[in-house]
C-alpha cells in the first residue's frame, strides 16, 4: 500500500514506522503531486508532518481532506499538538512516534474512509442506493442486481462524470484479489445497462479505447 | 462472512424472500432445484446443503449418495417470472462431505478447465447464438404457430409477444440480449446473447433455456430447444462465438497475420478441428442432435474452416473494421440440447491443446463444401462429422484429451449412459421403416 508523506524529507521514525507497518512512503511536495501520484488503488493515507514550515503542511492537510482524495493523518510534537486547528486533519499522532500507535491509526482511518457513513443514501436522478441494506431503486422500484453489479453502481454513482479504465474499476471494485481479466468490467457494464433499462442504460457511457464514465 | 454471502442476507431481508433455490445441473444438463429457506441460508453458505445425490442422473453411486450443495453468492438473482415473486436463486457448486469438488458435476468441471486456461493467462468468453421453436402444444406431433422465416415481421410473426417478455425477463436478470429475430423454420426463433465469460454464460444458458420455457407456458404454448423437432427443415443450433482474452487483450488478434488471426487464434482453430469428432459427443449428446448434422439445413457436416463460408464447421467472422476485440471464431455444431458446462469445457480444452501443441491450421476451405466431391474433400484433408451418436461415442472412447478434460467419473458415466442411448434407439422400428418398408417387403 502506498502512503503520500509531506514534507518531500520526512522524519526516519515516521520512514521506519510507515515500513515496518506495511506502508511504502511517497513523498508529495504539494497538492498537485498528491493528485497526479495518485495510485490506481488510491492512497492508504496521507501522512502529515509538522516540521519546518508548518502553514504549507497544514494548509495541504486541509486541502487534501477537503477533496476527500485520501484520509489524512496529521504528526506533530507536543509543542505544535496544543496549537492544532481540530479540521487540520482526520487523526493526529504525536511524536516521537510509537509504531505500533501509527499502524492502528492508519488502519482505522483506512477502514473508515472505505466504510460508509450509516445511511448515506447515495441518489443519481431517480437512482438511490442505500449502502446500509445494500438495496438500489429506480424511480422507487427495487433493482435486482447481483452483488458486483451493486458495487460497480455505486462506486459510478459515488463517482459521476469521472472517466474510469477498466484497470482503474477492476483495483477499485474488484480489489487485488480478482482474477478475470479486465472484459469482467464490460460484462457487468452491459449487465447493469441491461437492468437499467433502455432510458436510464446511457448513463453508462462508453470512452473509445479509455473505459467508461457515469453521469 | 464476506460481503458477497452478506449481499445476498442483506437482501433476502429487504425485499422479503421467502425461498431461495439452489440450482445445480446433472451431466446430461438438466436443471436441477431445491428450495431453502431464509433461515437457513447462513448454514447454507458456511456449510453447504445436504442432499441425496444417487438420486440424480450421472451423480454418484449409491455409497457415496451424501453429497453438499454450496450456493456461488454470485450468482444471487430474484426470479422475474410470475408466480416466483419473492423467490430468488443461486448456483451452485457440488462438494463431497469431506470438501473436495465432486467430479460428477459439471460447473466444477468447466471451473476446472478454466482454472488451466487461467494459468496459461487465458479468460475465455462466449457468445451463443440460441435456437428453438414454439410449439401449440406438448403432443407427440410437433404443432406450428406460424409460417413465417427468417427475419419475418408480422402479421406471421405472432410469437413477437412472447419473445419481448422472454427478453425483458432475461434483461432483469442480468442476461443481456443482443438480438432476437424469427429464424428459418416456421415458429423457430433466435436469441443471440452478448458474450461473457465462459462460466458465466453457461450459467446464463442454464438460466434462459428456463426462462424461455417459463414464459411460453404463461402464455400456453410450448417452447423446446430440440435439435431436430421437425423434418425437412432447419434444427436447432447453438452456434457459438468463442474468444481468448489475456487481460485486456484479445488473443487472436494480430494485425500483423494474416487475415488478422494471431498464432493463438490459429492454434485454437486447428485444435478445434483436430478434435472436433470425440467433443461432438459432447455438444452433440442426443441421437436427434445428429439428425440436424446434414447437408442442406444450414448446419455443419464436414471438418473445416473458413471466413465466410456457412457450410464451414469453423467461421471466423470479419472484425468490425477498428474493433480488434471482437476478433472470434465461431463454432457452429452445438445444438441447445447440450450440456453447456460440458460444452464449453471440451470446446476450450481442444482450442487450449491445438494452442499447447502448435497445430498447424489446414488451409481455409474456399468453395462450398456440400458442392465437393468425395474425392475433392479427400484431397484437401476435408473430414466428417460423426454422422450418429454412435460413431461420436467411438472418437470420444478413443480421445485421451476428453477424459482428461471431462474426469474419469464423467467421462465413463456419460459413454455408459449414452451407449444405453443408442442401443435403445437401434431396437427401435421407425415409422421410415414401416412407410418404406411395409407396403414392398
Amino acid at each position: 500500500m502506498l502512503a503520500a508523506v509531506h514534507p518531500e524529507q520526512p522524519s526516519p521514525g515516521l520512514v521506519e514506522a510507515l515500513l515496518a507497518a506495511g506502508y511504502r512512503p511517497v513523498p508529495v511536495a504539494d497538492a498537485a503531486a498528491v493528485t497526479d501520484q495518485e495510485p490506481e488503488t488510491g492512497w492508504a493515507a496521507l501522512v502529515v508532518e509538522l516540521g519546518d514550515d508548518p502553514t504549507a503542511a497544514l494548509a495541504l492537510a486541509r486541502r487534501v481532506r477537503r477533496e476527500g482524495s485520501a484520509p489524512v493523518l496529521v504528526v506533530a510534537n507536543r509543542a505544535r499538538a496544543a496549537a492544532l486547528p481540530p479540521d487540520a486533519g482526520d487523526d493526529f499522532l504525536l511524536s516521537p512516534i510509537d509504531p505500533a500507535e501509527l499502524a492502528l491509526r492508519l488502519l482505522r482511518l483506512r477502514a473508515l474512509a472505505s466504510g460508509e457513513p450509516a445511511d448515506a443514501t447515495l441518489r443519481f436522478k431517480d437512482l438511490e442506493l442505500n449502502p446500509a441494506t445494500y438495496q438500489a431503486r429506480l424511480a422507487g422500484t427495487p433493482l435486482d442486481l447481483t452483488y458486483m453489479e451493486y458495487e460497480l453502481l455505486r462506486f459510478f454513482a459515488g463517482h459521476p462524470t469521472r472517466v474510469w479504465s477498466r484497470e482503474q474499476l477492476l483495483s477499485r471494485v474488484w480489489g487485488y484479489d480478482y482474477f478475470g481479466g479486465a472484459r469482467t468490467v464490460d460484462v457487468h457494464v452491459r449487465r447493469l445497462r441491461a437492468k437499467l433499462g433502455e432510458t436510464r442504460a446511457s448513463w453508462i457511457t462508453t470512452v473509445r479505447s479509455v473505459g467508461y464514465r457515469f453521469g | 462472512m464476506a460481503k458477497q454471502e452478506e449481499y445476498v442476507l442483506r437482501t433476502v431481508e429487504e425485499r422479503g424472500i421467502r425461498f431461495i433455490r439452489l440450482w445445480f445441473t446433472d451431466v446430461l444438463g438438466f436443471l436441477k432445484s431445491f428450495a431453502i429457506t431464509p433461515a437457513e441460508l447462513e448454514t447454507a453458505f458456511e456449510e453447504g446443503m445436504d442432499f441425496d445425490g444417487s438420486a440424480i442422473e450421472g451423480f454418484s453411486r449409491v455409497q457415496e449418495s451424501d453429497m453438499l450443495a454450496r450456493p456461488d453468492p454470485t450468482t444471487f438473482q430474484i426470479l422475474p417470472w410470475k408466480g416466483s415473486e419473492s423467490v430468488a436463486r443461486m448456483f451452485c457448486n457440488i462438494v463431497m462431505p469431506d470438501g473436495e469438488p465432486f467430479e460428477g458435476d459439471p460447473r466444477s468441471v468447466l471451473q476446472r478447465n478454466l482454472q488451466r486456461a487461467a494459468g496459461l493467462g487465458f479468460t475465455f468468453y462466449v457468445g451463443p447464438e440460441v435456437e428453438y421453436f414454439y410449439f401449440a402444444d406438448t403432443g407427440e406431433e410437433p404443432r406450428v404457430l406460424d409460417r413465417g422465416g427468417y427475419f419475418d415481421l408480422t402479421p406471421l410473426d405472432v410469437a413477437q409477444q412472447y419473445r419481448r417478455d422472454t427478453i425483458t425477463a432475461l434483461e432483469k436478470m442480468g442476461i443481456p440480449v443482443e438480438s432476437a429475430h424469427h429464424e428459418v423454420s416456421p415458429s423457430q426463433h433466435e436469441l443471440d446473447l452478448r458474450y461473457s465469460d465462459a462460466l458465466s454464460m453457461a450459467d446464463n444458458l442454464m438460466t434462459t433455456r428456463l426462462a424461455v420455457k417459463e414464459i411460453a407456458l404463461e402464455h400456453g404454448i410450448y417452447a423446446t430447444f430440440m435439435p431436430k423437432p421437425i423434418e425437412g427443415v432447419d434444427g436447432n443450433g447453438l452456434h457459438l462465438h468463442l474468444s481468448l482474452f489475456e487481460g485486456d487483450r484479445n488473443a487472436f488478434y494480430d494485425p500483423a497475420s494474416q487475415h488478422g488471426l494471431s498464432r493463438v487464434a490459429r492454434g485454437f482453430i486447428a485444435g478445434l478441428l483436430h478434435h472436433a469428432a470425440p467433443i461432438t459427443a459432447v455438444t452433440n449428446q442426443w441421437v436427434n442432435s445428429y439428425k440436424r448434422l446434414v447437408g442442406g439445413f444450414d448446419a455443419p457436416v464436414y471438418v473445416a474452416w473458413a471466413r465466410n463460408n456457412q457450410s464451414a464447421l469453423v467461421r471466423v467472422p470479419s472484425a468490425k473494421p477498428g474493433k480488434p476485440a471482437s476478433t472470434r471464431v465461431e463454432y457452429r455444431a452445438p445444438d441447445p440440447a447440450c450440456n453447456p458446462y460440458l460444452a464449453f469445457s471440451v470446446i476450450l480444452a481442444a482450442g487450449l491443446d491445438g494452442i499447447e501443441s502448435g497445430a498447424e491450421l489446414p488451409p481455409e476451405a474456399t468453395g462450398n463444401l456440400f458442392d465437393l466431391t468425395d474425392e475433392e474433400r479427400a484431397a484437401d484433408h476435408v473430414g466428417r462429422l460423426p454422422g450418429t451418436l454412435a460413431e461420436a461415442l467411438d472418437a470420444m472412447e478413443a480421445s485421451e484429451l476428453m477424459a482428461a478434460t471431462l474426469g474419469e467419473h464423467l467421462f465413463e458415466w456419460f459413454l455408459r449412459n449414452k451407449r444405453r442411448e443408442w442401443d435403445r434407439y437401434q431396437r427401435h422400428v421407425s415409422r421410415f421403416e414401416l412407410r418404406e418398408y411395409l407396403p414392398i417387403l
